[in-house]
């Protein structure tokens, strides 16, 4: 007859990584082996016999989900594993039928009635709601802008104003920057006349593409490229300030020496106007960036790398060391190109804003999204694949925009409420979309079906 | 599913560690029906036991019930799957079976159209992360109201060898084109309140897959009730309307009907949704417009919800955004998105080859890596651990840092498999130029910022001229 030891049991659980069996403690070897023996009283023996007999046979059963062929230590295995031990068969849960399948098959002839139901929708209520943050200030409020943009207050997922309103819809800010830059042949050609003029691009944008704030990034201080000291830089704001009177944006170059010094300048300057600075890092004087904002009265960018704890604590920072009000926060989570990582983008969005939704007020703040990064994707702007064996690529001059488009379409589902975008092509059709799904087309349009058209 | 252990499902097994699941063990095949890479029918002697006995059919029947998973799972064809999802965000498990992507032909096309057509759908394929993505079906669609001229031009696309869906609501149209390639099981569009007693005999005289559809969700319920008590597969479409106000009150449909199928487990509805986007070319204005407007409807329900799709664009421009969107979505956020760091040879290099850089993120690996490979060019490559992230990203985000690549060479002995010391660099680490010069004590070299130019960089650039000196 053979023997299964527990150290057998050891082995086996370590092909599992199993470390230890919580709450017991194996040494050595453990034979079960029942003996008689003179003055211990029979019923005794045979109850400590059954507890122990019982005790092996959950070890065997337990040796045999591991793989160990305990089958032949106790002869027939059939409904070894289902038969409990000395027990009746517990008696089963009724099963609450939630299919009604019927089995029998109905005869072609015979008249099939409709099943009448009614269609009851799960209702969804959420405890949390995202912060409301105003972008640019009126004349009444210290400011110059001629309107405002409100980011954020959502109480329901992206577009379900059948669960709650939605307050503000998303925004839209085009990019605008200090120098000229090397942009995708299908985007340059709408900037070339502008380019070099920051005020006129700026202009440009909001009367002939649809912009509701425009992004002016300094990208000229970058020590890369012309390395232009803040007090200079800054005057490019006030130009921009002066051209377009919607909501403005200031970006830095993206270095992190330079930008919290450039972003104070920034702030002095235009003091009163209530600008996003963009933008407030970990690895940077985020601190200097803060208070800059606080004193003047700005909004602050905080931009992490697609890493939802980072998030949280860049936020944190911002709020208690530096003391900004809720109200003045904006969250860039990261925007990874349609194919190179989008879906993380997504996920990482999607998911800070559930637990804004469930209350978490670290993360409930509005979110921006960098959607010209959509033509860093080669796909979007390069003539032809550079594989042998790919299919064409199809037309750049409608890839490209399509490109940026389900880009920013992807992540406003997500959560964005301010995307920052290039294309004007993809500018008008992304605002279509949000205003048919955040239900401000009132009338219905008579469609004809497909069905039976050609087309 | 409703199962969330694998002991519930192990509890109901044979228990003998037979293997001709393909597993060493019950306990092991239990876990992998968890997880939907096996399925429970896989258990042979289960199902020949079910044969026999009442008791091995009860279980075999409890272990279906309990592995079902939340949304049906609809064949169409030989073997094409489509709903069969779990949650409604992606990131609390994964999405299963990408939305299908079918195409549609109309009968009354001439034959080069519906050749061109169909040979598109057959041959579109792009390549991504290692593999390539490609289209499911054809819509055949009868606008001509003739039976015999469906049936024919059916036949001819069934041809083609993939999936079908029939698209007709004329019930004589339709058994014409069922008598002609029912056996191919195509899906068919659409059972509708006026038509669905004769689309419910023709699904049980065919045994195929039917749409019903409905804009009256209480309709769109009890048609849906009614088709799958009789064990006819099911797929719903809540009517797709382009535009305007209708345009959200399908948002609002499509959403409404799969959170209720999940949070409100209502088994009546839990179907796979359809979503026709080609609808976009009934709205006024030019061509470009529509294409336009049917990719946005497409990539709209790609991420929310829509299990099954009929489009009409066929154009390269359009599809390549739709079917990176749905591999992007469909990506299965447990797997990690990262490639073991180290260095690869490419292409046979030896001693005068250049020596490359670039991160350990998946998309950037295989990018750089198919075009260096298709390239033609020999070259070893590093692959330096950035935790997952791109090159941009990292270099911003300090993972891609002068001492990590240091210590890269280092490990891999690079410089013992070469006689030069250039370093290519991809051209968004540029501002690293100065520092990697520093730290590695080689040349550095600043590569395109994309990959897809490396074969011209590299006939440019490589050998440089002191190397070609000494030869």
């Amino acid at each position: 007859m053979g023997k299964i030891t527990l150290e057998e049991i050891l082995k086996l659980l370590s092909k599992y990584d199993v470390e230890e069996l919580e709450g017991v403690k194996i040494d050595g070897d453990i034979e079960i082996e029942i003996e008689g023996s003179a003055g211990i009283d029979p019923q005794y023996l045979q109850a400590i016999g059954m507890e122990l007999g019982m005790a092996a046979f959950h070890l065997a059963r337990a040796a045999m989900m591991l793989g160990f062929p305990v089958q032949q230590l106790f002869g027939s295995s059939e409904g070894f594993l289902t038969q409990p031990f000395l027990q009746p068969q517990p008696p089963q849960a009724a099963q609450t039928a939630q299919v009604t399948q019927v089995t029998q098959a109905v005869p072609p002839e015979e008249k099939v009635e409709l099943i009448k139901k009614k269609f009851e929708p799960y209702k969804v209520e959420w405890s949390g709601y995202v912060e409301e943050v105003q972008l640019g200030a009126t004349p009444k409020e210290g400011g110059t802008r001629k309107y405002t943009i409100k980011l954020g207050g959502e109480r329901s997922l992206p577009f379900y104003i059948f669960d709650a309103p939605q307050p503000n819809l998303p925004a839209v800010s085009i990019d605008v920057f200090d120098r000229p830059v090397p942009l995708p042949k299908a985007v340059r050609v709408h900037y070339e006349d502008v380019m070099g003029h920051p005020d006129e691009w700026a202009r440009k944008v909001v009367k002939k593409f649809g912009a509701d704030a425009v992004t002016i990034h300094l990208i000229s201080t970058d020590p890369l490229l012309d390395d232009t000291p803040p007090h200079e830089a800054v005057k490019t704001v006030e130009e921009v300030l002066q051209a377009v009177k919607c909501p403005i944006i200031v970006g830095g170059s993206g270095n992190k020496e330079k930008d919290p010094v450039l972003l104070e300048k920034v702030a002095e300057v235009a003091e009163g106007e209530r600008v996003l600075l963009a933008s407030a890092t970990l690895d940077m004087d985020w601190e200097r960036i803060g208070k800059a904002a606080k004193e003047h009265g700005h909004c602050v960018l905080a931009w992490t790398q697609m890493d939802i704890n980072s998030q949280r604590t860049l936020n944190r920072y911002l709020l208690k060391r530096v003391g900004l009000p809720r109200d003045s926060l904006v969250m860039d989570p990261t925007t990874a190109a349609l194919g190179y990582g989008l879906d993380y983008a997504y996920s990482n969005m999607e998911r800070a804003r559930i637990a804004a939704l469930k209350g978490d007020e670290d993360l409930a703040f509005p979110v921006s999204s960098g959607t010209t990064n959509a033509w860093g994707a080669r796909e979007a702007w390069m003539k032809e694949s550079p594989l042998e064996g790919d299919y064409s690529w199809g037309m750049r001059e409608h890839r490209g925009p399509l490109w940026e488009i389900l880009t920013g379409l992807t992540l406003s589902l997500a959560a964005v409420d301010i995307f920052m975008m290039m294309h004007p092509v993809s500018v008008a059709v992304l605002k279509e979309l949000i205003h048919t799904l955040g239900g401000k087309k009132e009338v219905d349009v008579e469609v004809e079906d497909w069905i039976t058209a050609e087309i | 599913m409703k199962a969330k252990s694998p002991l519930e499902i192990y509890k109901l097994l044979p228990g003998t560690n037979c293997g001709e699941c393909g597993y060493d063990t019950c306990m092991s095949f239990a876990a992998h029906v968890l997880d939907r890479t096996a399925k429970v029918e896989d258990c042979k002697p289960l199902v020949e036991q079910a044969k026999k006995s009442k008791k091995a059919a009860e279980k075999l029947k409890k272990l279906k019930e309990m592995t079902a998973p939340e949304i049906d799972e609809v064949i169409i064809g030989k073997d094409l799957k489509i709903g069969g999802k779990e949650v409604l965000h992606r990131h609390e498990l994964t999405f299963f079976n990408p939305t299908a992507y079918f195409f549609d032909v109309s009968d009354t096309m001439d034959e080069k159209t519906i050749d061109e057509r169909c040979s598109r759908v057959v041959e579109y394929k792009k390549f991504y992360v290692g593999k390539y993505l490609t289209l499911d079906g054809i819509a055949v669609r009868c606008t001509s109201n003739n039976p015999d001229q469906f049936a024919e031009v059916a036949k001819k696309v069934a041809g083609y060898g993939k999936p079908l869906i029939l698209v007709s609501l004329d019930k004589e149209c339709m058994e014409k084109a069922l008598k002609a390639v029912g056996d191919t099981n195509p899906l068919i569009y659409a059972a509708t309140p006026e038509n669905w007693k004769d689309f419910f005999k023709l699904a049980k005289k065919y045994k195929v897959p039917v749409t019903v559809r409905s804009k009256d969700l209480d309709m769109l319920k009890s048609l849906a009730a009614t088709f799958k008590a009789h064990e006819i597969p099911v797929v719903i479409d809540p009517v797709t309307e382009p535009v305007g106000k209708g345009l959200q009150k399908t948002f609002e449909r499509v959403v409404q009907l799969r959170r209720t199928a999940i949070l409100g487990q209502d088994k009546d509805i839990n179907c796979p949704i359809m979503v026709t986007p080609i609808a976009a070319w009934m709205v006024e204005g030019d061509d470009v417009g529509k294409m336009y407007w049917e990719t946005v409807i497409a990539g709209l329900f790609t991420v929310k919800y829509a299990d099954i799709m009929i489009l009409h664009s066929v154009e390269p421009h359009s599809i390549m955004p739709l079917v990176t969107l749905r591999a992007n979505i469909y990506t299965d956020p447990r797997t990690p998105v990262q490639v073991e760091p180290g260095l690869r040879a490419i292409n046979n290099p030896d001693r005068n080859s250049p020596v490359l850089i670039t991160t350990n993120f998946a998309l950037t690996y295989y990018t750089v890596e198919s075009d260096l490979q298709s390239s033609g060019a020999s070259g070893w490559l590093l692959v330096l651990d950035t935790g997952g992230l791109g090159v941009e990203v990292s270099v911003a985000g300090g993972q891609f840092t002068p001492e990590k690549v240091k210590q890269l060479m280092e490990e891999t002995k690079v410089a013992e498999k070469v006689d030069h010391r250039y370093l290519v660099i991809p051209g968004l680490a540029a501002r690293l130029q100065g520092a990697l010069e520093d730290e590695t004590g080689w040349k550095i070299l600043v590569g395109p910022t994309d990959s897809g130019r490396l074969k011209a960089w590299l006939e440019q650039n490589w050998p440089p001229e002191d190397i070609e000196a000494k030869h």
